[in-house]
């Protein structure tokens, strides 16, 4: 069968990110990333495999020319190959957008099994996956802990707030996964130096036969109107115990609404 | 356009030098050792012992660190630099997690894929690039250190067989190994042997009472009468230049080493000073530490740049033992000043086990010592670049 992960190249989270004018992120000033959220959808994928499931691997992005990065990464944890979707007019698409161009490009590949994050650790709206699977019209199941591939049939656990439910779905299907499947590996030196080998092709809007006009900030369902930074965090309170700290801590509590 | 602030942590923008698939084999093991080395290093070295030893080196034989700059019989084949980056990044965490690696790699591994035969690779190396089996490399022995060419453990024919008598002293995972790369006088020179630490004669002993590389087994190894086939033998080299050769690969990996322990000190007085206060300040506010840390990064940043530019002539095939000297003698100085300058910047606290700057100088101590010492290292440059000889 055929497994597409879907990995997100995103500027790193622990540095300083802003915006460009147009409100579309400022990928020039800092350095990015493999989605690390994504990096356990990676590793789901590698397990089905090591359970014995026979498949191929391959890693899907959407992104600028150094998303590479993210591929060559994915590809030294292991699998297959990896496509990479890159026009100039794609900069500026939205959520929607970005799922139309990502399920061309998985129907071009072929499919069983589609594999996502639970979110990007940048945009971190958490549709694709969704407006993927409607895209393609096949079954979605989203957010699972726990991932199994049997006989046509893919099946996991959501950890719910009031319930835990047991959910499956048939194949083909998008499903998406979250930080509690298990920890992704490391990409061992031999499967760095393999990557280098893997095949790796590069698309544009044209070999997936949509129109520039679909896509980019022009295209785009929701604009970012304005963006303002986080305030800086200001200095604790700090609550000196005089025989009544008690009475203050509570005080304080109940001013900020917590109790 | 506006340029970028200055990177603390890489203030010349050396990053920028590394390709992906550098920085990838940095991150892989930068994770390993915080996840997995860190958090136990402080504990093993006030014990003075390695417990885990064969778990950890499965371990780093799994992300593939053994004679990773090796080709072939399981070995990743990496560039030099990438091995560079490697040696960095385990020396941060902790000098004696990067002697394993070095000694297993760069000269036991080493000396086998170099001058072994087609047999003994295929006995070893495989077994060792996973971690599955440990080796040493036994050269110094009590009486014989700097001038290893006079040494006193021999090799003499008994038939096709050899026996190997002598002691060797000071040996780096001795008696742990499953397999001892030991350097013997012969008739015809000195040899090179494999000696598998099962075999009867051989015995090794745990040097004990070490102030530095406290997490690292050191051993003094015992040969009587230790009979080997002549297959043991190392067939591809006669004479001072098998051992020199493969000191020379390990040193190389010191020259970057010897800057990950020099980092881990910085950023721990960088973080000490920022919230330390005295005199209702931060100390890093002073004058005077400030003086301290921008030495000490001028020092560890320039000394990157170095291993770099050794690394880069290594992988394009011309770097000369000389090159590796005045990067071993530069980094492995400043790395240990480094280190005592952090020391002092943590006041007391710099001298507790708490802290990782006592235990990193106290490392490098031995650092500065093996592998050549820095007055070895500043006579071959001193020869370099006279002409004159001032060994002997
Ligand atoms: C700062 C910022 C502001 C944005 N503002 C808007 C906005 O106002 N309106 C709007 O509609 N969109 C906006 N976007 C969305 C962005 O441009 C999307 O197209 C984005 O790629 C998908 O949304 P997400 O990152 O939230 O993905 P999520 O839905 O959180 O991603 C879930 C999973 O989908 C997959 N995936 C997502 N993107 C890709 C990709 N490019 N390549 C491969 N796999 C992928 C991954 O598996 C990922 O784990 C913004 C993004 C950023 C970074
Ligand atoms: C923790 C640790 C691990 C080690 N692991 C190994 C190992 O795995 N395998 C191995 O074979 N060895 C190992 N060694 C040994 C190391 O390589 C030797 O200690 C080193 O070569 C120096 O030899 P020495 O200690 O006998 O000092 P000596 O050679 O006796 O030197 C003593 C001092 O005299 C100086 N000196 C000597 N000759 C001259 C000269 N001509 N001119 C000026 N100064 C001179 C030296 O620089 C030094 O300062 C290890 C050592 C340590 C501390």
């Amino acid at each position: 069968m055929k497994i597409v992960v879907c990995v997100k190249y995103v500027p790193d989270a622990t540095a300083d990110r802003g915006f460009n004018e147009d409100g579309t992120t400022d990928r020039e000033s800092v350095d990015s990333l493999l989605s690390e959220l994504d990096e356990y959808a990676i590793e789901q994928a590698l397990q089905i495999v090591e359970s014995g499931v026979e498949a191929e691997i391959t890693y899907l992005t959407v992104g600028p020319d150094d998303a590479t990065d993210a591929l060559r990464k994915a590809l030294a944890m292991g699998g297959d190959n990896a496509v990479h979707v890159n026009d100039d007019d794609i900069q500026g698409t939205d959520a929607l957008g970005t799922s139309l161009i990502l399920a061309k490009a998985i129907e071009a590949n072929g499919y069983d099994l589609v594999i996502c994050g639970m979110a990007s650790t940048d945009g971190g709206m958490g549709v694709v996956p969704a407006m993927l699977a409607e895209r393609l019209g096949v079954p979605q199941v989203t957010y699972l802990d726990e991932v199994k591939v049997e006989g046509g049939v893919v099946k996991g656990r959501r950890e719910g707030d009031t319930a835990t439910e047991q959910v499956e779905a048939s194949l083909p299907a998008v499903i998406s996964v979250t930080d509690r499947t298990g920890e992704a590996r490391f990409p061992s030196f031999k499967g760095i130096m393999a990557a280098r080998k893997k095949p790796l092709e590069s698309k544009d809007l044209d070999d997936l036969g949509i129109d520039s006009d679909e896509v980019g900030l022009s295209a785009a369902w929701s604009t970012v109107d304005a963006a303002t930074a986080r305030p800086a965090r200001t200095k604790g309170e700090v609550v000196t115990d005089e025989g009544e700290g008690g009475v203050q801590l509570a005080t304080f509590l109940a001013a900020k609404k917590f109790i | 356009m506006a340029l970028a602030p200055i990177d603390p942590k890489d203030p010349l923008g050396i990053d920028d030098l590394f390709d992906a698939e550098e920085l990838a084999v940095r991150d892989t093991v930068r994770r390993f050792c915080a996840e997995r080395v860190t958090p136990h290093v402080a504990g093993w070295f006030e014990r003075g012992e390695l417990p885990t030893v064969r778990e950890l080196a499965v371990e780093l034989g799994r992300i593939g660190v053994f004679g990773m700059h090796l080709e072939g019989y399981g070995c990743a084949g990496a560039s030099a630099v990438q091995y560079g980056l490697a040696c960095l990044e385990l020396e941060a965490c902790d000098s004696g997690l990067r002697s394993l690696v070095s000694v297993q790699g760069s000269l036991a591994m080493y000396a086998i894929h170099r001058f072994g035969s087609e047999e003994q690779k295929q006995a070893w190396l495989p077994r060792m690039a996973a971690g599955e089996a440990l080796g040493c490399f036994g050269l110094t022995e009590p009486d014989v250190g700097s001038d290893p060419a006079s040494m006193r453990t021999h090799a003499k024919r008994d038939g096709s067989d050899w026996i190997l008598n002598g002691r060797k002293m000071w040996i780096t995972n001795g008696s742990v190994a499953s397999v001892a790369v030991v350097w013997a006088r012969t008739d015809e020179g000195v040899r090179g042997f494999v000696v598998p630490t099962d075999t009867p004669g051989f015995a090794a002993h745990d040097i004990h009472h070490k102030m530095s590389l406290r997490a690292s087994v050191t051993s003094e190894l015992v040969l009587d009468d230790v009979r080997l086939p002549d297959s043991a033998v190392l067939p591809e080299v006669v004479g001072m230049r098998g051992p020199l050769t493969c000191l020379n690969e390990a040193r190389y990996g010191i020259v970057w080493g010897s800057l990950g322990a020099a980092r881990t000190c910085l950023q721990a007085a960088l973080d000490y000073a920022a919230t330390r206060e005295q005199f209702g300040r931060p100390i890093a506010g002073f004058q005077l530490t400030q003086a301290k840390f921008a030495d000490m990064a001028v020092e560890l940043h320039k000394g990157l740049l170095l291993a770099l530019h050794l690394g880069r002539r290594k992988d394009a095939g011309t770097l000369r033992p000389e090159q590796v000297s005045f990067g071993k003698l530069n980094n492995v100085r400043e790395a240990i000043e480094i280190c005592r300058t952090a020391r002092t910047i943590l006041g007391a606290n710099g001298i507790s086990l708490e802290y990782p700057v006592m235990r990193h100088a106290a490392n490098l101590e031995s650092v500065l010592t093996y592998e050549g010492t820095s007055e070895m290292h500043t006579l071959v440059i001193g020869k370099a670049l006279t002409g004159l000889d001032a060994f002997r």
